[in-house]
């Protein structure tokens, strides 16, 4: 493999949406969802459940009404290339959500829009109506609406998702029934990452082929990536998937990397000697998409301190071992610093955090321990000292 | 009937009475009185059928939704991670010394309220604040001084 990073530009490309739209309705809906399963493409909101899967579990549902909803609560700390995508080509998005619809039988869809990008508002219901106009005039039966957070986290878990729409609270539900069988309002939906949305179109246009060539055998295709933290070039990027870290550093570090947080606060953090022997997919450290790189000037107890505090304000409180464990980790490590507790106390804390991986309801709780006892293990006499 | 009766009634029209329009009314709520009063919650729970503790339980539940009376306009400046990085702490004393209030609280008059807010999605850009709806990235505690001197004329 040659050394270097490959740029795609599959997302951002301004591509007739219209046609494969035209397209995909002359072919039956089996036919395109055996085109995502071939292609190999994963969830790209970062827990990357195969996407053809989860179109063909909601369409073999007998159901009067199902829904498709575009997930677009971004709020893993790290990531905002779905902000890019819904503002640079919202149409695309629309129609991938429209073909999810076909694929499934749903004729209803919605965009959950997180509070924070509220001001894409005007422009995504232009976008909307243009869409449903064109949609009409194919006597394609497929509407779309916009629901609006109010700045909650958790919410970006599909099934909190589906509860906040529903006018609760966000509070994660117990799986099974998985949103494919029981959804919002208990119908079959399917629930797609902005992205994954985008990726569907393509594989749609262009057939399997294109997308399975690019990546891994277990993470296919390229990925939008979000870059910053101490990096000369902070921003938004596609990459093709399969590089290491080390690459990845080459390309955007600023010479004096001395870890990466791979998938954002609930993601792991890879120290400089890891970058070699770390690759950035499923097979390796998975990521919705957010980089952090931070230099040798950072304090990694101040980033583990945001990271939990982070965590702990967005805990939803639902369930003991999340709510708890999140209060007790930051307690636990500013004790440590401040000598009120022993460097052993951390080996306790991990203890913990262990037992939120297993204990918790949802991804936030289970996902907690990636950051803590990645950075306990690689700086730990930061978090000491 | 109340001005807020009003309001909840005029959005209970728009929206309907069923709970999936909780959320929208709530959010009509505090984008026109800048937060929820009891009044307020009461009228909705009324009008939507639900206990006034449903309502209230659910509200609080979202950082946007605020409980506690807020300014017109509302400042969140990012404190996660990378804007913390690039100086967000400057950025929140620079307004703290120009609206001669403390993080987290309003000022007196009831124009602006300086609070913090968990990533804003901006992380490239960063520090970055969020006033009501506009964001403002790639801000320095001058260009956050002046953002908000124009809010202030306006106000």
């Amino acid at each position: 493999m040659e050394n270097k990073i490959k740029k795609v530009d599959l997302i951002f490309g301004k591509i007739d949406h219209l046609a494969i739209i035209d397209k995909s309705l002359q072919r039956t809906r089996d036919e395109i969802i055996l085109d995502v399963i071939d292609s190999g493409l994963r969830g790209r909101g970062g827990a990357g459940f195969p996407t053809g899967l989860k179109w063909k579990f909601a369409k073999n549902e007998e159901a009067d009404q199902k829904y498709v909803i575009c997930n677009a609560d971004e709020g893993e700390p790290g990531t905002f290339k779905d902000r890019e995508i819904l503002t640079q080509v919202p149409e695309k998005v629309l129609a991938g959500m429209a073909l999810c619809g076909y694929c499934t039988g749903a004729n209803e869809g919605y965009i959950y829009l997180r509070a924070e990008y509220n001001f894409l508002l005007p422009s995504l219901h232009e976008a909307i109506d243009a869409f449903h106009e064109e949609l009409k005039a194919r006597d394609f039966d497929f509407t779309i609406r916009i629901c609006s957070g109010s700045g909650a986290y958790v919410c970006g878990e599909e099934t909190a998702l589906m509860e906040s729409m529903e006018g609760k609270r966000g509070e994660p539900r117990n799986k099974p029934p998985f949103p494919t069988s029981s959804g919002y309002l208990g119908k079959p939906t399917s629930v797609n990452n902005v992205e994954t949305l985008v990726f569907a179109l393509m594989i749609a246009q262009e057939g399997p082929e294109q997308f399975k060539e690019m990546g891994t055998f277990d993470s296919r295709g390229s990925k939008v990536f979000s870059v910053s933290g101490d990096t000369p070039t902070p921003g938004i990027y596609e990459l093709e998937l399969g590089m290491t870290l080390e690459q990845f550093v080459e390309e955007f570090g600023d010479g004096d990397t001395k870890a990466v947080q791979v998938g954002g606060a609930s993601g792991f953090c890879v120290a400089r000697k890891d970058f070699k022997s770390t690759l950035i997919g499923f097979e390796g450290i998975p990521t919705g998409g957010s980089m952090m790189l931070f230099n040798s000037s950072r304090s990694m107890f101040n980033i583990l301190n945001d990271y939990l505090e982070f965590m702990e304000e967005e805990s939803c409180g639902q369930c003991t071992p999340c709510r708890v464990g999140c209060q007790q980790l930051l307690k636990g490590i500013e004790a440590v610093k401040k000598g009120i507790k022993p460097p052993a106390y951390l080996e306790e804390l991990q203890k913990l955090s262990d037992t939120m991986r297993i204990a918790s309801k949802c991804g936030l709780g289970q996902s907690v321990p990636n950051p803590f006892n990645s950075i306990i293990k690689n700086f730990r006499e930061e978090i000491i000292y | 009937m109340s001005r807020i009766e009003e309001l909840v009634k005029e959005q209970v029209k728009k929206h309907g009475r069923q709970r999936t329009s909780l959320m929208p009314i709530l959010q009509a709520v505090v984008s026109s009185e800048h937060y929820l009063s009891e009044e307020a919650m009461m009228a909705i729970a009324c009008e939507l059928d639900l206990s006034t503790a449903d309502v209230y339980g659910t509200a609080t539940f979202y950082t946007f939704l605020d409980t506690t009376p807020r300014g017109k306009y509302v400042i969140r400046v990012c404190k996660t991670i990378t804007c913390h990085m690039k100086g967000k702490d400057a950025v929140i004393e620079a307004l703290e010394d120009m609206l001669k209030v403390k993080l987290g609280n309003t000022t007196s008059d009831r124009k602006f309220s300086l609070l913090q807010a968990n990533c804003l999605g901006w992380c490239h850009k960063g520090p970055v604040m969020l006033v009501n709806d506009e964001i403002y990235p790639e801000i320095t505690p001058e260009k956050a001084v002046k953002i908000i001197g124009g809010y202030l004329e306006k106000a």
